[in-house]
């Protein structure tokens, strides 16, 4: 079960990356897609706890930061996706979250990943963006992670939890 | 606690993660990082992003040809077949003719002054291994990257030049058997020696990391008493032996100068002539002659 649940994990990892690189800059705005691992991470902190989540997390940003086009510092997407996945993950699990719950985590799990992976560029001087244009990035990419959890969570977290009936609370 | 623990059971192993489990996350994180600011071109990384271009390479190739059809659905809608046809011949056509234009400048100068030594006789041998942009990069990771679907079977390699019909888009930083990762011209980290066309002017093209309709380039002229002119044309002016740019591709025009009592050189705006938020056929910078898994278009413009 672990090994299947693991698989199944990383499956929908890669298909959440191939997603965002291929199909969704048709739709982007000033080259901003929504962040579907983090969507991914997201829905599995929800369901499976903050452990489950951080190694997720972890999978999910070395993919990002090595499948092409990546050409950044690798390990930066890594390091933002563990914290995601830790913070996400202390949502309380006793009961079954609210949609308004579910949004709120992901808008606070955008804006702290998006802002950890935008700090660590500004430690190490990888990009040369100003403030400003750091900050708007931010905000359009919240937006459209706001936008597509309704259409990605759902799914994601009804998986994450067949996959383990007996932990379960639903 | 001990309350808190009875009342949620085993919940709280759910909820609690392992601190070590954590510490060896963050700290494996550190180390990649390190290992890859360190490491510069030559990063131990280097192997494992091939490896992850080798398998998700493929993936991302075939997930751009199955959505073709339906990001083409609005285009097919507008024009029938053979309008379209027509269409596609007169916006190349029109591309070539304003090619032509922004270069006249630069070809005119290059007459008067002979001086198109090695690089420019360089650059009328060069043949164009076309490619389709598969995967672009997110602004969120604040890089302007693509993935194109032609690679080391096709001829090529590193540093090679990437452009379309409009201009110059950026050059090879990688490749994998069958895709290629192109770094745009607009990245922060780019930097295109280019000469302004009508002066012959040399400056180096810093991009400013921003992709999308107000991508732009930053253009500093190595004599600080040159103000190049407002719509002026920039074009490269290549590197020796050919790479990382060709010599003579037009780059964009000149939309705002800055000078400063402090800095001691000029700066101008550039405003790309390719819309990079809108990438698709692009064609690599090949040697004459170059073997490929697809069919070259020769300097001439047959197909080879």
């Amino acid at each position: 079960m672990s090994a299947v649940r693991a698989l199944v994990a990383v499956v929908a990892v890669s298909l959440a990356l191939v997603l965002q690189v291929s199909v969704f800059p048709h739709f982007a705005w000033d080259g901003i897609v929504p962040n579907l691992c983090l969507l991914v991470v997201v829905g599995a902190a929800l369901t499976r706890g903050p452990q489950f989540a951080a190694v997720l997390g972890f999978v999910a940003g070395v993919a990002l930061d090595l499948a092409p086009p990546a050409d950044h510092i690798a390990g930066r997407w890594a390091l933002a996706l563990v914290v995601v996945g830790y913070v996400a993950g202390r949502v309380r699990q006793d009961v079954r979250p609210t949609a308004t719950a579910v949004v709120a985590t992901v808008a606070a799990s955008s804006f702290v990943g998006t802002s950890v992976f935008a700090i660590s560029g500004i430690l190490l001087r990888d990009p040369s963006l100003g403030v400003g244009e750091l900050l708007q990035v931010i905000a359009v990419a919240l937006l459209w992670d706001i936008l597509l959890t309704p259409f990605v969570l759902p799914p994601v977290m009804a998986m994450f939890r067949r996959l383990q009936p007996d932990r379960s609370l639903a | 606690m001990a309350r808190e623990r009875r009342w949620r059971g085993n919940l709280d192993d759910l909820n609690r993660p392992s601190p070590a489990l954590l510490v060896a996350l963050v700290l494996a994180c550190l180390t990649l990082i390190t290992l890859d600011y360190r490491g510069g071109s030559d990063s131990p990384l280097e192997p494992a992003r091939r490896a992850a271009g080798e398998f998700f390479g493929p993936v991302e190739v075939a997930t751009a040809t199955a959505v073709r059809p339906f990001t083409a659905v609005p285009h097919w809608f507008r024009s029938k077949d053979s309008m379209q046809g027509d269409l596609m011949a007169l916006q190349a056509e029109n591309s070539r003719l304003k090619g032509e234009v922004n270069r006249q400048d630069y070809d005119r100068n290059r007459l008067e002054e002979y001086d198109g030594l090695t690089a420019a006789a360089q650059s009328l041998g060069y043949s164009l291994v076309p490619a389709r942009v598969v995967g672009l990069g997110s602004s969120q990771s604040f890089s302007s990257t693509v993935t194109i679907d032609a690679g080391s079977d096709a001829g090529l390699r590193p540093d090679l030049t990437v452009v379309n019909n409009d201009g110059l888009v950026g050059r090879v930083l990688r490749v994998t058997r069958t895709t290629a990762t192109v770094l745009l011209i607009v990245d922060s980290d780019s930097v295109v020696g280019g000469r302004v066309g009508r002066s012959m002017e040399v400056g180096f093209l810093h991009g400013r990391g921003v992709l999308g309709s107000d991508g732009r380039l930053d253009l500093e002229l190595v004599d600080d008493t040159a103000v190049p002119a407002k719509h002026d044309t920039v074009v490269t002016w290549g590197s020796q032996a050919g790479g990382p740019y060709v010599s003579g591709v037009p780059v964009g025009e000149v939309t705002s100068v800055y000078s400063s009592l402090r800095e001691t050189s000029q700066r101008a705006v550039i405003q790309p002539f390719v819309d990079f938020g809108a990438l698709d056929l692009v064609g690599v910078v090949v040697p004459s002659g170059t073997k490929s898994d697809r069919a070259v278009i020769e300097a001439d413009g047959s197909l080879g």
